[in-house]
């Protein structure tokens, strides 16, 4: 049963996840950490931190971590078959139909009225990671329990990749050196 | 990606395969006009997927250099064709350009040859991950780096969200301002599900062209 559940929410992730890179974070945030209750919203940052640091796309990421949380292995293979298979049925579906037809107006059309949506939906994605990085799962949003020190590190990091002076990787690799560094200091 | 190519030469150095995949010149010619045999179809994007990191777009001017340039089994506009349908199709670009890769080459078994090498990096390393993460979790210094690494992530995505913002806010479309400004309204205020949103905004998106080409289509009689 908890096999069906998996395979089901990462086919839900896969039909919906439109636009690529981060586009499905909300997807995952909705249906993993909200609905499900699989992940914590700790939890759920840590899978994408994880998910810089190795190779694939944040969605596979999430569901092999998901997957072998709930289930070992092969939860993990079976979170992340759900995954893929609507991208393998789609993408053979218009392949078909591309190298056929090519003509797809219509499809252009559709992720013409998607790319925005996409955008403010990952901006409200971003909007609750920062709160867990801010205030951690503290329920109230006051400048008294405010994480200082997670914004200076946020704020750091923030300037350096507006500026263009590091990429996302060295980002995470700053920032967590950063907190080993505010560990140390603190004790 | 000069800076991207460079590092992966030095992290995977002079070792056979790796070193056909990422270096330039040196092997252009060695699988030109080589079958186009499940093998080599497999190890090209289980390679390309095992050193692309952090996912999204990184992966397509690699899969670009080693199909077009390097092996030589598909066309320049083709692959141009490929990156626009996996990007216009659900799912993510890697596992989406990769299924049109294999597709292309040798149908639908080619497709699932190169949907396996591409998801098999990834599962096996993060499943790996995922076993050592609770213990990993409980190490003082490895959760601080964690927890500065979370404030680290939230940046990205902020600058992520503030790049793709002013793309669309460049386009100076009416339509799109308020697509973006209705769907945030209606995720963050109103607190509708993400999936009807995406719906919703297809379809609107859908309705649009239509409309458009109606329109067009009038102003041409």
């Amino acid at each position: 049963m908890l096999y069906l559940q998996l395979f089901l929410s990462f086919v839900k992730i896969g039909v919906l996840s439109f636009g690529g890179g981060y586009a499905v974070l909300p997807l995952i945030q909705e249906e993993i950490v909200r609905n499900q209750h699989w992940l914590t919203a700790s939890e759920y940052i840590d899978v994408l931190t994880i998910s810089q640091m190795t190779p694939g796309p944040i969605a596979i990421n999430a569901a092999s971590f998901v997957g072998t949380k709930m289930a070992g292995i092969p939860g993990s293979i079976v979170a992340t078959a759900g995954c893929v298979t609507p991208s393998a049925i789609i993408i053979s579906f218009l392949a078909w139909f591309y190298f056929k037809y090519r003509n797809q107006g219509l499809l252009q059309g559709i992720m013409s009225g998607l790319r925005p949506a996409v955008v403010a939906l990952i901006a409200v994605a971003g909007y609750s990671l920062i709160i867990t990085a801010l205030w951690g799962s503290q329920a109230e949003l006051l400048l008294s329990n405010l994480d200082w020190q997670a914004l200076a590190i946020l704020a750091g990091s923030f300037v350096l990749l507006r500026a263009k002076l590091i990429k996302p990787i060295a980002a995470i690799l700053l920032s967590g050196a950063a907190g080993v560094l505010i560990h140390f200091l603190g004790n | 990606m000069d800076v991207m190519t460079s590092w992966l030469h030095y992290r995977v150095g002079n070792y056979g395969l790796c070193y056909n995949l990422f270096m330039q010149q040196k092997t252009p010619t060695k699988h030109r006009g080589k079958d186009k045999n499940y093998l080599t179809l497999f190890t090209s994007t289980l390679m390309l997927s095992a050193f692309t990191f952090g996912g999204g777009y990184v992966i397509v001017p690699l899969m670009r250099k080693r199909f077009v340039e390097e092996l030589g089994w598909i066309t320049e506009q083709e692959m141009l064709d490929i990156i626009c349908i996996a990007q216009s199709a659900p799912g993510p670009i890697a596992v989406n350009s990769s299924l049109l890769v294999g597709y292309r080459l040798r149908g639908f078994a080619g497709a699932m040859v190169t949907l396996l090498g591409t998801v098999l990096p990834p599962l096996v390393s993060i499943t790996v991950i995922a076993y050592f993460y609770e213990i990993v979790r409980a190490n003082q210094i490895a959760a601080a780096a964690l927890y500065g690494m979370q404030a680290g992530i939230a940046a990205i995505i902020a600058d992520v969200v503030l790049t793709m913002g002013s793309n669309i806010v460049k386009g100076r479309n009416w339509g799109d301002y308020l697509i973006m400004g209705g769907a945030f309204v209606a995720a963050l205020i109103a607190g509708i599900s993400v999936s009807y949103i995406i719906l919703a905004c297809g379809v609107i998106g859908a309705v649009r062209f239509l409309w458009q080409n109606r329109r067009r289509e009038k102003e041409l009689t």
